[in-house]
Formats: structure tokens, sequence, C-alpha cells
């Protein structure tokens, strides 16, 4: 039993979210997986989560459960918990929420934002940044079960190419519970549907751009990307140019996507708290001296209204060429 | 109605932040500390939610070594009512700190407990909820939108591509997101205010640990990039460099 891990997945609209595929990698580190879908009825994909290498999947099915119920998730895993010597989560908006609650129930601490999951004899250690990502962290679990959440595009994995066997879905029971919040429903936000956290490739603009209708420049190089979220600094999200959603830095969003586009940003420390750990970082900036230079692996010094339109055609060019 | 605001001492966002001998915490001495800017929207929406009831009462609360007493301070400049500080080492365990504060803020003293929604040197986003839990009252957590009526809360939160739109009814705890309000600045006439308004000072009753802190390291550097080159006669160089060195295209 030592090993058993529980990994808690997230849907949306009755589909499983790629993060979950990743709280499953992360939550491999540490033992036997069952993974736990909470949901209204049905979720696709379930043969998905063995394939990536669920040992079981484990399905909470409430009539309250079609939109997030901090209530009635916390209380299901909560009772579920005690058999597991540790609950994976991801860090998510949802996560970020779920994860506390279900820890101040089993009595024990949570490991928020974690970048690195590992055990040392029976605990659970975690590596995660703290003061805007200028030191690391490492720290043990000495509650059980541990419970964790993870930051996203940080333990890979991905949805598998074939689907595993469908297989069997367990159902549990969820308990009784007082529902003390509701989630009435989910607006869409103002832009882009693909956040900038699960986004694998983000492009980001900042003043450079000179005004908010520039932002098209970005657009058409994310759209050219294929997969690709646009982001903003700060400074034109106080300017209104962008929605707060897209900013990246230490009061909006902490990225880690495999490619980063820094465009017209200077490259505040605040800024580089957002994206530092991003796989590879581009920065485009016509000052050779601005600090963005100093995390970027690659760089390009000039004007970027002269720069994104041909970086978009070579990058449409080169994909079609695929 | 009663609201109280969680409050963190934490070093200025902008400080340079230098590991201690032991590894395992930072050294204080020269570094700038603040409120937590997140702390500062829940003071401001406490002390507006006030001035619009034109009545009630508004009271903060710290967890930490006596150096807190500074922000607690600068809280009632901003306008809170009085302070309470609760003694205890830094420490990073959420867990033990919500249970100090549960201790202290539980059985109904309070409408509406404001926290937010995280610290930024422990990141942890969790004492809020953690409190809340046991306490056993409604908690919506990184709300950046809100109204409060007839003891009843409506609040939007950011979710990845959209905002989830929460309700709960009073006593609540809610943490605190940018874009909620703008905090003010204390007044010189708070200040003054400020040093004559009551600030307690007691232990906190931390529940047992069930978190350490291993070490603290430096993340490592980014080795260092390159310039590929000038405008945009250097675009076909990168893409070439993002495709077969860094592979990521
Ligand atoms: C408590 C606190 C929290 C903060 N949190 C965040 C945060 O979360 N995220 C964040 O981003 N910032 C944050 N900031 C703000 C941060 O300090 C910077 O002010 C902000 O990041 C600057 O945005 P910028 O790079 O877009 O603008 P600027 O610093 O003005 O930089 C614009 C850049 O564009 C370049 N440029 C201009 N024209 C062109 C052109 N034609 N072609 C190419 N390049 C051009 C310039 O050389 C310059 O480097 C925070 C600050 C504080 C105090």
């Amino acid at each position: 039993m030592a090993d058993r891990v529980l990994a808690i997945m997230e849907q949306r609209d009755g589909a499983l979210r790629k993060v979950s595929y990743e709280v499953i990698a992360a939550a491999r580190l540490l033992g036997d997986v069952d993974a736990l879908v909470l949901c209204e009825g049905a979720v696709e994909g379930t043969g998905d989560l063995r394939a990536v290498g669920a040992a079981r999947v484990l399905s909470a099915a409430h009539p309250d459960f079609r939109l997030y119920n901090p209530d009635g998730f916390a209380a299901t895993i909560g009772e579920l918990a005690s058999g597991y010597s540790a609950v994976v989560f991801a860090g998510t908006a949802t996560g970020r929420d779920l994860a506390p609650r279900v820890a101040a129930r089993l009595k024990v601490s949570c490991a928020t934002d974690v970048i690195e999951l590992g055990r040392d004899g029976a605990a659970v250690t975690a590596t995660r940044p703290v003061y805007a990502g200028k030191v690391l962290q490492k720290i043990r679990l000495t509650g059980t079960p541990a419970v964790a959440s993870i930051r996203p595009n940080t333990f890979p994995a991905d949805k598998p190419a074939e689907p595993g066997p469908p297989g069997e879905v367990e159902s549990v029971t969820v308990p009784a519970f007082a529902t003390r919040v509701t989630v009435k429903e989910i607006k869409a936000a103002a832009t882009a549907t693909l956040d900038v956290t699960e986004a694998p490739i983000v492009v980001s603009g900042g003043r450079g751009l000179k005004e908010p209708a520039n932002f098209k420049l970005l657009e058409d190089l994310a759209a050219a990307l294929g997969t690709a979220a646009v982001g903003a600094s700060r400074a034109v999200v106080d300017a209104g140019w962008r929605d707060h959603g897209a900013q990246v830095g230490q009061t909006g969003k902490t990225v880690s996507p495999g490619l980063y586009f820094a465009i017209g940003i200077s490259g505040a420390i605040q800024h580089l708290a957002g994206m530092r750990t991003a796989k590879v970082i581009v920065a485009i900036n016509r000052d050779k001296d601005a600090p963005i230079f100093k995390v970027a692996d690659y760089g390009i010094v000039g004007d970027l209204f002269e720069i994104l339109p041909r970086l978009t055609d070579e990058i449409k060019r080169v994909r079609a060429g695929q | 109605m009663k609201i109280a605001v969680c409050l963190k001492r934490v070093p200025d966002t902008t400080a340079k932040i230098t590991i201690g001998p032991d590894r395992k915490s930072i050294t204080d001495t020269g570094l700038k500390f603040v409120p937590n800017p997140y702390d500062e929207f829940a003071l401001e929406a406490a002390l507006a939610l006030k001035e619009k009831s034109g009545g009630g009462e508004t009271v903060v609360y710290s967890v930490g070594t006596d150096a807190s007493a500074e922000t607690l301070r600068t809280a009632l400049a901003m306008g809170i009512d009085r302070a309470v500080l609760l003694q205890a080492p830094g420490g990073a365990d959420g867990l033990a700190i919500a249970q100090a504060l549960a201790a202290e803020l539980g059985a109904g003293a309070f409408d509406l407990l404001l926290f937010g929604k995280m610290a930024v040197d422990d990141h942890n986003h969790a004492v809020g909820p953690m409190t809340a839990e046991l306490l056993a009252i409604p908690c919506i957590t990184s709300v950046a939108k809100m109204t409060i009526e007839n003891g009843a809360v409506e609040a939007e939160r950011e979710i990845e591509g959209g905002i989830e739109v929460v309700t709960c009814s009073l006593p609540a705890v809610i943490t605190c997101e940018k874009g909620l309000n703008n905090p003010r600045l204390p007044s010189l006439k708070g200040i003054m205010a400020a040093k004559k308004k009551p600030l307690e000072t007691k232990p906190a009753a931390l529940g047992a640990p069930t978190l350490e802190i291993v070490s603290l390291e430096l993340p490592p550097e980014r080795q260092p990039g390159r310039i590929v080159g000038e405008g945009a006669d250097a675009v076909p160089a990168l893409v070439q460099l993002l495709r077969t060195e860094a592979k990521v295209l």
C-alpha cells in the first residue's frame, strides 16, 4: 500500500485536459497510479490514462460535478486519500484551489507548484520555485498522504497517439457533502482560448509593440507556429492593451513552455520571474543591452516591426515544407 | 460587518535574495521587507467595504516574528482599526499557520476573512483555503472581482481560458488577486493615527509541522545565449537554429 498514488485528473466539458497526463507522469515518479476523474457523467479518453501509465481509472460521478465543485471534490478526494501515500494535483486554477482544501482535511501541509518530485525513504520530496523563482526550495512532506500540485508543462507527457485499451472504470462513491461554494458558470475570456500556462509555445509582447492593434503581428506569428498562445508584459496589461489573463510574470502567470518569444519586452526581473523556466527563450529587441538578452538563448537585435513579418513568413515556409 | 485581514511580511519583490549559511533560510540582513502585495488587495477590500457600509470593524492579523509589527503598522496606517500579531518563528508550513489563524479567528467572530491569493515569498496559495476548511466555512480563491450584498458573495476568478463566476454566503474566506482594486497608500495622517491604534501581541498556536525544508538552492543559471544577428536578415538563421539546434520547431 505504501506506494499507491492518487492522481487527480482535470476535465472540462467531459474531455480530459492535457495537464492530466502530466499529473500521471509526475505521480508515477512516486508509485503505482490510480487516476481519479470527478465528473457529471462519462469522460472521454479514460483508456488514454492507461496508455500513459495509470494502473486503475476511478470515476466519481455526481450530478453537481458538471463544473468544479470545491466542497464535493474535496470531500470525495479527502475520503479516498487515506488509502494512498500521496495525492497529486495539477497546479492549475482548479488544482491550486482544491489541493490545500484536501490537505487541510487530511491535516497535512501541501507542496504547491512543484517542478520535481521524488522520495527520500518513505517521505515524498518536492522542489518548488520560491521568491519569484529566485530560489528553489526543496522540501520533505512528513505527513501522510503527501499532497502536491505540479506546475503545468514541467513533467513531460502528452495525450497518447494511440488510445489505450478502454478497460474498466471503477466507480467510487461520492460521500455526502455540504455545498458551501457554487460555481455558477464559466464565462469565456475575451481573448485567446489557449492559456499561456498550457501552451507549448508562448509569443509575448511588451511596450515595444507601441499600440494594441500591433498585437496582430504576434497573433499572426502564433498562428504560424501552430499551437501557441499570445502573452504580454505587465506594462501592456496595465495600459489595457491585453487581458490580465495573458500577463506573464510575478503578478501574472508563470509559464514553462518549450519555446518562449519575448518581443519588445525589456526583461524586468518581475517579467523574468514568470518565464525563466521556459526551455528555449527567443528575444527580439532593438536595444542590444536590454536585460532580456541575458536570459535569452537566441536573440535578434532590431526593429520588431521589420523582423516579425519576416519571421512569420519564414516559419510558415518551413512548416509547410515539413 | 466585521472583517479580518491576514497579512504576511515578505521581502520586497525587487530585492536580491541571498541564501543563509544553513542553506535552509535566506539572509535577512539588509533586506527590505514589505506587506505581501496580494494582501494589500485584501486590506483595500476590507477598508472599502467598511466605508461603504458605514460601520463595522476591520482587524489585521499576522503570524510572524516581532518584526511583523512594523508591517501591521502599515496596515493600520492605511486605515485598519486594530492589529494582532501572532508570534511565531518564520516557517513555510502552510497548515501550521492556518491552524494558528483558525484557532484565533474561529467561532463566527468575523463575517469576512480576507487573504492575498498567495505570499510572494513561499508561493503556497494555501493558507486562506486551509483556514476556511478548518473553520468549515466557504472559501473562494484568487478573486479579481467581487460584490457582497445581503450576506451573499458573488465573485469572479480567472481560470485557464475563462472566468469562473462563484457564489457563497457569509461568513466566508476570500483570497484576493490583482485587479480586485487599487490599494491606497497610507496618508501622513494615517501614519500618525496608526501609532495610537491597538496592536496586541500573543503567541501563535501553531499546528505540528508536516513539512520540512531540506535545502534552498539558487536555480541553475541559464546557459549564456547568443545574438543571432541584427534586423530582419537574421531571421533565417534564427529559424534554422530553432529547428536544428534547439529542435523546438
Ligand atoms: C511588484 C511588481 C510586480 C510586477 N509584475 C510584473 C509582471 O507580472 N509581469 C511583467 O511583465 N512586469 C511586471 N512588473 C513590471 C516590470 O517591472 C516592468 O515594468 C515591465 O515588465 C515592463 O514591460 P515591457 O518590457 O513591456 O516595457 P519596457 O520596459 O518599456 O520595455 C519595452 C522594450 O521594448 C523595446 N522596444 C521598443 N520599441 C521596439 C521596437 N520597435 N523593436 C524592438 N524592440 C523595441 C525596448 O528596447 C524595451 O526593451 C512588475 C513590477 C512590480 C514593481
